[in-house]
């Protein structure tokens, strides 16, 4: 059996290159251009992850679990 | 380049009235490494002035601003300001921003807009009937910012007075002694602290119920302490900044007729316009904030180590020509708009979104006012931690 992963999708359109998923989660997400993108395809599950979709201004975070389904931003 | 410089600066550089950048950051930017600067109060730190390695400190996790509460912060006022949001690290920086950040997004805030442009509007159109010359701070600039920003968090309207002069006071840099700062500070907490017992009596459809109920729902989330002082943050940041630029923003619009022009012609620029404001307007005296370092960390040709002190010169980075070819040019049709104006990184400000609608808005509202011009010299504020008139006599 495999460790469940989560996913996390960065919508470069929508991103402003506030920083704050960079500066709060530098393992997962990474910006040097202007958008900032996912560093990783997958990672266990962290309710950190989860925190940062939830504080990115642009709502341009969205994270998936192993099901494929959709669980952060939370409402 | 030249060598590198290793005198230590006095800090801040630029003077106060005017939002002229001092040419000291132009040479500083074309030396190698950062420099060493010393501000009246506090450690020596290091500035750095291009935008790379201001953005870099920004962004860098390894840079604390936790560290500063317990270090003698350089800064310019002899005692060091209470913490609150802006001196927290993650984890804990965390968890008040998630509780908060959800009311700030781009996509809540911009249900705001007609609300806004309503009151940017009505604002414009009392000015005009009561006849120039006016005070655009105290008609226009002042009063939106502060009625969006009690309507959001629930301030009732009669005491909206109240904290102009608290949060004046909190934003100096050093008229004050430490006593009318602790003063002021705990009147303004005190005040708040009210309003939360109110609130919790009577939860209403504002900022504050909220935060009040997701505290209800898990106490370790949000301190008493912490929830207070998260309103007096967003009450002070919220207010002082936005109403400091939308003057700044009509002097420098004035004094770039063509781009006034340019918008008033296509007020479709206004979002554009208010990024390139935004970058062009080094709004701080100086820099404030430091960063720790809190290993030893390479900023460019700098090791940095661990203990000490960064500041990053925003107004600066913002005029670095290396990211905006001839940033000392106000133009609406940059392709390259990622100005520091808001700062970046976990601390990227908290109401970004909302100031963006502030400003589009009142830039909206007042292109319409033909013939707008000064109508003598504005009075500068000074020892603030922000530049800008504060007043503003405006005639049409
Ligand atoms: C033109 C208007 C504004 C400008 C230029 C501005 C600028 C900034 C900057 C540069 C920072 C980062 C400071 C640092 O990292 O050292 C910041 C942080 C902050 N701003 Fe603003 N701001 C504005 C409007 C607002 C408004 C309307 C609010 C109200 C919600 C607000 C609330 C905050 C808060 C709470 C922080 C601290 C965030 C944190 O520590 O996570 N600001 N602002
Ligand atoms: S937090 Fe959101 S807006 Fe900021 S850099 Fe990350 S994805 Fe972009």
């Amino acid at each position: 059996m495999t460790a469940p992963t989560w996913t996390v999708h960065v919508d470069s359109g929508l991103c402003m290159g506030s920083g704050i998923c960079a500066g709060a989660k530098p393992g997962v997400f990474r910006l040097d251009g202007p958008a900032a993108e996912a560093a990783v395809d997958q990672l266990a599950p962290d309710e950190a992850v989860l925190d940062v979709a939830d504080m990115c201004p642009a709502g341009a975070i969205t994270v998936h679990d192993a099901e494929g389904t959709e669980i952060g931003p939370r409402p | 380049m030249t060598a590198a410089d290793e005198r230590t600066r006095q800090y801040p550089f630029n003077k106060q009235e005017g939002l002229d950048l001092d040419p000291a950051y132009r040479a500083a930017r074309e030396t190698p490494g950062m420099i060493r600067v010393q501000m009246p109060f506090g450690e020596p730190a290091w500035l750095a002035t291009r935008y790379e390695d201001a953005r870099f400190v920004l962004g860098d996790r390894r840079f604390s601003r936790a560290l500063a509460t317990t270090s003698d912060e350089p800064r310019t006022q002899s005692y060091q300001r209470a913490g609150g949001i802006l001196a927290m690290d993650p984890p804990d920086h965390t968890r008040l921003r998630v509780l908060i950040a959800s009311a700030f997004t781009v996509r809540r805030v911009e249900k705001l807009r007609p609300r806004v442009r309503e009151l940017a509007e009505g604002l414009l159109r009392d000015m005009v009937a009561a006849g120039a010359p006016a005070d655009l701070v105290d008609a226009f600039a002042l009063p939106l910012p502060v009625q969006v920003i009690c309507e959001l968090l629930g301030v009732p309207a009669e005491d909206r007075h109240l904290f102009r002069a608290w949060s004046d006071a909190l934003l100096s840099t050093s008229s004050l002694t430490l006593e009318e700062y602790q003063r002021n500070d705990s009147e303004l907490r005190a005040y708040i602290a009210g309003l939360v017992a109110l609130r919790r009596a009577e939860p209403a459809d504002d900022l504050m119920s909220a935060l009040i109920a997701a505290r209800a729902e898990d106490e370790d989330r949000l301190s008493e302490t912490e929830l207070v002082e998260l309103c007096v943050a967003v009450l002070v940041a919220g207010h002082e900044t936005t109403a400091t630029q939308i003057p700044n923003f009509a002097h420098v619009l004035l004094a770039n007729p063509d781009r006034l022009a340019q918008l008033r012609a296509d007020p479709g620029l206004i979002p554009a316009a208010v990024e390139e404001l935004l970058r062009f307007i080094p709004l701080g005296a100086g820099s404030a904030f430091a960063r720790y370092a809190t290993e030893d960390v390479q900023v460019g040709e700098v090791l940095v180590r661990a203990g000490e002190p960064v500041l990053a010169a925003i107004g600066s980075a913002n005029h670095d020509d290396a990211r905006f070819p001839a940033a000392d040019t106000l133009r609406f049709d940059r392709e390259e708009t990622s100005h520091l104006g808001f700062g970046h990184g976990v601390h990227h400000c908290l109401g970004a979104p909302l100031a963006r609608l502030e400003l589009q808005e009142a830039l909206r509202a007042l292109v319409t006012l033909d013939g707008l011009r000064e109508a003598s010299e504005p009075v500068w504020k000074t020892q603030m931690l922000v530049r800008g008139p504060r007043s503003m006599p405006v005639a049409w």
